[in-house]
């Protein structure tokens, strides 16, 4: 008993108060793009580069898709204009797919497409892995661990759909999943929602040439919060899920969170 | 034909057996000690039907045996005096509808369709299950979705009482055709594909396939890349151990380790993040060494990190293997004999838990660095303590190797580690094998190139995909309440099997 006290003060408070307090990040690490808007002539280096065809080159230069991005930094090297530059940013979630698409003019704004207050006290989630790799998985876990302490911000991951207020998928959705994912879905009650993490959830990422694949969560659910990467940080996701919590109160257009099944 | 596991070979220098001729030797090389690393379809470049490929490991001479057959349409199974090969030869049934005739356990692996005929798709996990029938015996099926945030997978377990007389898992869930896609990628999706293999072990995925590379085209690396490499390596293995003995302190309710390891492990996940800006190393590696150089200063900043960290899991897993409790619960749970082990062909952490000493990075290094105080952990006991303190042993081991080669770094030519942002052209007709020994154990790419240098076959084998039977015979008359804790010992991925 001694040795475990002796341990645990040697061992310290590791918990980040975060959002007031934020993380110190690898100074490799490559978080939200930024893009200069100018025209690119006849150069397509990213586009060639790209493992996963998130660029396009418009009229006003190039446009990175983070959710088909990996985060790899290639189309920066890429770039001979320098255009493309990752900046240190972890907060990449976005409430709509068109947020996802970072050009040079201003971000699109974090605004709530939907009702979330609701969810401001106690935000259960359900996790299901469709055909993820498991690195979406274990940093998505890792918010139960104490430098992240989930449970302090009134949000948890709990083991049955039935308990559950929002599915967090990850994975490109493989066919062997697609029917079990649906049927968590289904078993969630309303109004519920669905966060998908990971380029792969988000549009298939790498996957989305497999026969075997769906393109992610968002071909078959209606996906309310999308936080990209490959995998995302584990701050990343933890500021998408806050994102949901701290959501501002709806205009009086808004329609409610999802209270019935799309097609 | 032997080659050195280095060697790329000329594919028509491998001797196109029978298929009797192939199951005899490959029968009798097992019962002589070797193992088998592969067992795979070869199509034939103008599809005029697809071969068997057969690579061997002799772990004591450190050498590889290859053979291969024509096309066919059916072989005898080997299954029942080789019991290794019985989920190869599953996926050869299941993939190129090639039946190993006699096979008794003849179900589907991954639930995919055949990439040759037309045979219906099977649902997920839908199969024949062995049953044990009686008035007092019931059936638990769990999966494929489980309580906590983890991979899919369909377990069933035959009970009698509180007992587990038997535990069947069927997996597939997590199959996205990743080989298919692998040999039809164009060179920029490579490796990002291989480094999503399974996510847990991205460094020794993406090391077997550089090497693969590298040995097909003799591409060399340079110290300094081998030096960078094998820090990635061993931060996974540190990481992925760590959060493992956490997670078997967690099921025994010993919860200061679990808490405290699940930090120490992102703790070596982000001094990988430090190397490359990725916390599972994605993008760090590339043929001929790594995509990013390293100075003076960082590697000390992730020296002085690693030593730190290093006391903080030390003192972590120490006090657990001091609590009475713990050990109890640990001690002869779960266990798997040396017999089973060697006939199922366990590999890694799991087969050196039952005493075989088994260990890539000693038979088959991927560098040609010295390993120092290195050697084999094993442990006789085959049970979850036994995993567990061959886990312990190798945080030392991998702590002492990565700070080794920190400290190695400086005095090495800076810059000279780059390796080329692009795939080199392959060569016709060769076949090369990279294997490198993740946390988990052996990951073994077997590439073979086509008269355009193209693959004709890329065959990944992931540790778990031996050592999922494994844990099955661990449940044999253990307790339900057994499972958490023997999976965690083991904590297999299942989209490395499933690829």
């Amino acid at each position: 008993m001694f040795h475990i006290i002796k341990e645990r003060i040697h061992q310290q408070y590791r918990t980040l108060d975060y959002p007031a307090v934020q993380p110190e990040l690898s100074p490799r690490y490559l978080g939200r793009p930024t893009i200069a808007a100018s025209p690119c002539g006849d150069c397509r280096a990213c586009l060639d580069a790209c493992p996963t065809g998130a660029m396009t080159v418009g009229p006003q230069g190039p446009a990175l898709d983070m959710g088909r991005c990996l985060f790899c930094g290639v189309c920066s090297r890429a770039c001979a204009a320098g255009k493309i530059l990752f900046t240190k940013d972890h907060r990449v979630a976005s409430f709509s797919r068109e947020g996802l698409i970072v050009t040079g003019d201003e971000p699109v704004s974090r605004m709530p497409l939907r009702d979330f207050t609701l969810f401001r006290r106690s935000l259960k989630l359900r996790e299901v892995s469709a055909g993820g790799c498991n690195a979406c998985e274990a940093d998505t876990n890792v918010l139960g661990t104490l430098v992240y302490d989930l449970g302090k911000f009134g949000i948890e991951f709990v083991a049955s759909p039935r308990h559950a207020d929002g599915l967090v998928v990850t994975g490109p959705v493989s066919e062997n999943m697609r029917q079990a994912l649906l049927d968590t879905y289904e078993a969630m009650p309303e109004p519920r929602i669905v966060i998908a993490v990971g380029s792969c959830a988000i549009s298939g990422g790498l996957f989305s040439e497999s026969p075997e694949c769906h393109n992610g969560a968002a071909a078959l659910l209606p996906v309310d919060v999308f936080i990209p990467g490959c995998p995302p940080s584990p701050w990343s996701i933890l500021d998408g899920l806050l994102a949901v919590k701290h959501a501002e109160r709806p205009t009086p257009d808004m329609p409610p969170a999802e209270t019935a099944p799309r097609p | 034909m032997e080659f050195g596991y280095t060697a790329s070979i000329d594919l028509n220098d491998v001797p196109v057996l029978s298929a009797e001729e192939l199951t005899t030797s490959v029968v009798a090389s097992v019962q002589a000690g070797r193992r088998v690393l592969a067992l795979f379809g070869l199509p034939e470049e103008d599809g005029s039907g697809v071969g068997l490929f057969c690579l061997l490991a002799d772990d004591a001479t450190r050498t590889l045996a290859a053979m291969r057959t024509a096309p066919l349409a059916a072989f005898d199974s080997m299954t029942p005096q080789c019991p290794q090969v019985h989920l190869f030869e599953r996926e050869l049934f299941e993939q190129w509808q090639i039946r190993p005739e006699g096979h008794p356990w003849l179900k589907p692996v991954r639930y995919c369709p055949p990439e040759v005929g037309d045979a219906p798709r099977p649902g997920p996990a839908e199969t024949q299950y062995y049953r044990i029938l009686g008035s007092q015996v019931h059936e638990v099926a769990v999966g494929p979705v489980h309580a906590g945030i983890i991979e899919p997978g369909h377990f069933r377990f035959q009970c009698y009482g509180e007992n587990v007389m038997h535990l069947e898992i069927q997996l597939g869930f997590q199959h996205r055709g990743i080989e298919k896609l692998i040999r039809n990628a164009p060179a920029r999706r490579l490796l990002p594909l291989v480094e999503c293999v399974a996510g847990d072990s991205s460094i020794a995925h993406v090391t077997a396939c550089c090497t693969l590379i590298e040995r097909l085209t003799g591409l060399s690396v340079s110290m300094r890349g081998q030096l960078l490499r094998r820090v990635a390596l061993e931060l996974e293995r540190l990481a992925n151990h760590t959060g493992d003995l956490g997670a078997i302190g967690g099921d025994t309710g010993f919860l200061p380790t679990s808490a405290w390891n699940g930090r120490i492990r992102g703790d070596f996940l982000n001094m990988t993040a430090l190397l490359c800006g990725n916390r599972f190393g994605r993008g760090l590696l590339c043929p001929g060494g790594v995509l990013q150089d390293v100075d003076t200063e960082l590697c000390q900043t992730i020296g002085k990190r690693l030593r730190a960290a290093y006391r903080d899991v030390r003192g972590a897993v120490d006090i657990m293997f001091a609590s009475q409790s713990v050990l109890a619960r640990l001690t002869g749970t779960g266990r798997v004999s040396r017999q089973a082990a060697t006939d199922l062909g366990l590999v890694g952490m799991a087969a050196r838990a039952c005493g075989l000493p088994r260990d890539a990075r000693v038979t088959f290094p991927v560098d040609d660095l010295p390993l120092g105080d290195m050697t084999p952990r094993t442990e006789l006991s085959g049970d979850v303590l036994a995993r567990a303190r061959v886990r312990s042993a190798e945080l030392n081991d991998a702590a002492a190797t990565a700070g080794a080669a920190l400290t190695h770094i400086p005095f090495t030519r800076p810059g000279e580690a780059l390796g080329t942002s692009s795939i080199p052209a392959l060569p016709a007709n060769r076949c090369a094998v990279g294997i490198a020994e993740g946390w988990r154990g052996e990951v073994c790419h077997v590439g073979i190139t086509g008269a355009k240098g193209t693959f004709r076959a890329y065959k990944i084998v992931d540790p778990s995909f031996h050592n999922w039977m494994g844990l099955a015979m661990a449940l044999r008359d253990e307790q339900i309440s057994d499972f958490p804790l023997c999976n965690k010992s083991f904590n297999l991925s299942y989209c490395g099997h499933d690829l």
